[in-house]
C-alpha cells in the first residue's frame, strides 16, 4: 500500500493518502469510545442521564465523588489493589526462576514443562474458580484476598515464565561465565550481573501480572462474597446501579490499564515471541 | 548445589503451582460434572442441555465467536501489515492500537454501554443528525440484532489488540530477503502478502486464533454489561447455575461443555494451520 516502488507519482501519492487516512481512522476507532467514557465520567450525574449528550466533558467531579462515597466501593477498590499486588509478587517469585531455567539449561522434561506452560493458554482458565470455590471453603481460603490472588497468579504465571524466559535469553551466557571466572558463584553472579540488566523487564512483567489480576472478572465474582474486588463489585451491581456509577467505575478500571500498557509497551512482543518458534 | 539438579529446583515452584491450581481443579470440575450423587453418569449434562435457555446460549456463544473472530483476524492482519510498513510514528500508533489490551472486558462493556444506552451517544448523534426525535431504547428484547451488534462491536474493539501483537511479532520474524526476491520477480504487494506473509505467518496465525477463539467462548462481562439476561451465553449460564440456582454440578457440566468446544476448536485450528515438518523459517 505504501511503497509502490515503480508506480508513477500520482497513484503513489493517492496510496499514501489512503494509507494515512486508514491509520487515522483505526486510531479514532480505538480512542473514540474511550473518549466518550471520559466525557461521561467527567460530567455531572444529571448530564450523564440527560439527552442529548454533550461531546465535551464539563470537568465536573460529582460522578467520581459519588462513586467514591458509594457504600463498599472504596473497600472494593482497595481489595482490587491488594489482590493485584499479591498476584504481581507471587507470579514473579514463582515464574522468574522457571524462566531462568528454560533459558540457561538443557534438561530432561524441558519439553514437557514447556507444553504444560503453553497448555494453560489453551484452556478457559477462569472456569478453575468453580472447583476452587469448593476447595477454598474446605481450607478456609474462601472469600479471602490471598485465595483470589492464588487463582489470579495461575492466570499470570505462564506469562511471567514466558516473558522472563525471553528476557534471560537476551543476556549472553558469557557475561555470567566471566563473572564466575572472576570469583563469583552462580548466585552472586546472578545478583551482580544478570539482575541489574533484566530489572526493567522484570518490572514490566510484574506490571502485566498486576493488570491481569486487576481486570479479571469471573473468578473474582465467583470467589469473593464479602471482600469483593472492584470488577466483582461492579458486576454484581450492574442491574441496579445508576449510569453515572457504572461509567465512573469503568473509568477507574481503565486509567491504570492505560498507564500500565504504556509502561510495558517495549516488552509486549517478548510475551508472544516464544510461541512463534 | 549441583548444576544437574538446579533446573528442577528452579521449575519446581511453577510446576507445583500449576499442578495444584491448574491440573487438579480441572480434575475436580470433571469429577463434579460426571457425578450425580450416586455414581458416574451424564445426568448433569442432560439436565443443562435440556434447560430451555441452553440452545440459545450455546447458539449465541458460537455465533458471536463465528462473527467476531474472522473480523478481528482481518483487522489485525491489516493493522499488522500497516504497522510493518510504517517508518514514522510506528511506536505511537502501536501504543494506541494496543491500548485495549489492558482494558478489562467489564470496562469494555461499560464503554460501549455509554454509546448504546438509551440516552447514550449513538442516540444523541442520530438525534443531532435529525434521524430521530426522541431517544429510543436500543438495547431491549425487541432489538435482539442490535444487542448482538453492540456486543460484537465491543468484543472487536477490545480484543483485536491481542491478535495484533502476536501477528506483528510474527511478521517481524519473516526474513526481509523473501520480499526483496519477490520484488525482483515483479510481485506486487498483494501477491507478496498472499504468497509470503500469509504462509510464513502460519505459526503466529494459529497462536493468535487459538488464543482468541478460546477467549471468545469465555465471553462474559461484556455480555453482562451490555445485554444482561437478554443475551444468554454459556459463561453467564455457568455463573447463573453457580450463584442463582446454587447448582454446582450443573455449573461444572456447562464449564466442561465450554472446555470441550475450546479443545475441539484448538485442535481444528492447529490441524488446518499446521506447518509441515522441516518447512519452518
Amino acid at each position: 500500500m505504501t511503497m509502490a516502488s515503480s508506480a508513477p507519482q500520482d497513484p503513489r501519492r493517492t496510496g499514501r493518502y489512503v494509507y494515512a487516512t486508514a491509520v487515522f481512522l483505526l486510531c479514532a476507532w480505538v480512542l473514540g469510545p474511550l473518549y466518550l467514557l471520559f466525557v461521561n465520567t467527567l460530567s455531572s450525574p444529571e448530564a450523564v442521564n440527560s439527552f442529548p449528550k454533550a461531546y465535551v466533558p464539563e470537568f465536573n467531579f460529582e460522578s467520581i465523588e459519588f462513586f467514591m462515597e458509594f457504600a463498599g466501593m472504596t473497600s472494593a477498590l482497595w481489595n482490587s489493589i491488594k489482590v493485584a499486588t499479591l498476584t504481581m509478587i507471587m507470579s514473579i517469585l514463582v515464574g522468574a526462576p522457571a524462566g531462568y531455567a528454560l533459558s540457561r539449561f538443557e534438561f530432561k522434561g524441558k519439553e514437557t514443562f514447556r507444553i504444560l506452560i503453553l497448555l494453560t493458554r489453551a484452556f478457559p482458565l477462569p472456569l478453575l474458580a468453580l472447583p476452587l470455590a469448593v476447595l477454598f471453603i474446605r481450607t478456609g481460603l474462601d472469600d479471602t484476598i490471598f485465595g483470589l490472588a492464588l487463582v489470579h497468579t495461575t492466570l499470570a504465571v505462564p506469562f511471567a515464565v514466558l516473558i522472563t524466559f525471553s528476557l534471560f535469553s537476551g543476556i549472553p551466557m558469557e557475561l555470567e561465565e566471566a563473572a564466575w571466572t572472576l570469583g563469583c558463584n552462580r548466585l552472586t553472579a546472578f545478583i551482580k550481573v544478570v539482575l541489574p540488566l533484566i530489572l526493567p523487564g522484570i518490572t514490566a512483567s510484574a506490571i502485566f501480572a498486576f493488570v491481569i489480576s486487576w481486570n479479571e472478572v469471573f473468578a473474582a465474582a465467583v470467589l469473593t462474597i464479602e471482600n469483593r474486588t472492584l470488577t466483582a463489585f461492579l458486576l454484581q451491581n450492574l442491574d441496579t446501579s445508576a449510569l453515572h456509577l457504572k461509567f465512573a467505575g469503568g473509568f477507574i478500571l481503565v486509567v491504570p490499564a492505560l498507564i500500565f500498557i504504556f509502561a510495558v509497551r517495549k516488552y509486549l512482543f517478548a510475551m508472544w515471541g516464544i510461541a512463534n518458534r | 548445589m549441583q548444576a544437574r539438579y538446579l533446573p528442577y529446583v528452579l521449575i519446581a515452584p511453577v510446576s507445583v503451582f500449576l499442578g495444584l491450581f491448574f491440573l487438579y481443579p480441572f480434575y475436580l470440575v470433571a469429577q463434579t460434572a460426571f457425578y450425580d450423587g450416586a455414581g458416574w453418569s451424564l445426568k448433569n449434562f442432560q439436565e443443562v442441555t435440556s434447560y430451555w435457555k441452553f440452545p440459545s446460549s450455546f447458539k449465541n456463544t458460537l455465533w458471536l465467536a463465528a462473527v467476531v473472530v474472522p473480523i478481528q483476524l482481518a483487522l489485525a492482519l491489516l493493522m499488522a501489515t500497516m504497522v510493518n510498513a510504517m517508518k514514522k510514528g510506528r511506536d505511537l500508533v502501536l501504543y494506541i492500537w494496543t491500548i485495549p489490551l489492558g482494558i478489562s472486558d467489564l470496562a469494555a462493556g461499560i464503554i460501549w454501554l455509554a454509546i448504546f444506552e438509551q440516552s447514550g451517544f449513538l442516540n444523541s448523534i442520530m438525534h443531532g443528525l435529525g434521524f430521530i426525535d426522541r431517544p429510543t431504547a436500543l438495547i431491549s428484547y425487541q432489538n435482539p440484532t442490535l444487542i448482538f451488534v453492540a456486543i460484537a462491536l465491543a468484543e472487536i474493539w477490545r480484543a483485536t489488540a491481542i491478535m495484533l501483537v502476536i501477528l506483528v511479532a510474527g511478521i517481524g520474524l519473516i526474513p526481509k530477503e523473501y520480499y526483496e526476491a519477490a520484488q525482483v520477480f515483479g510481485a506486487g504487494r498483494w501477491k507478496q502478502f498472499v504468497r509470503i506473509t500469509l504462509p510464513l505467518l502460519r505459526p503466529s496465525l494459529s497462536t493468535a486464533l487459538v488464543l482468541r477463539v478460546i477467549l471468545a467462548f469465555e465471553v462474559f462481562a461484556v455480555v453482562q454489561a451490555l445485554g444482561g439476561t437478554l443475551f444468554p451465553v454459556l459463561m453467564s449460564e455457568t455463573y447463573a447455575y453457580q450463584f442463582e440456582l446454587l447448582n454446582g454440578s450443573a455449573a461444572a457440566a456447562v464449564a466442561l461443555i465450554i472446555l470441550g468446544i475450546s479443545i475441539a476448536s484448538t485442535i481444528a485450528i492447529l490441524r488446518v494451520l499446521r506447518v509441515p515438518k522441516g518447512a519452518t523459517i
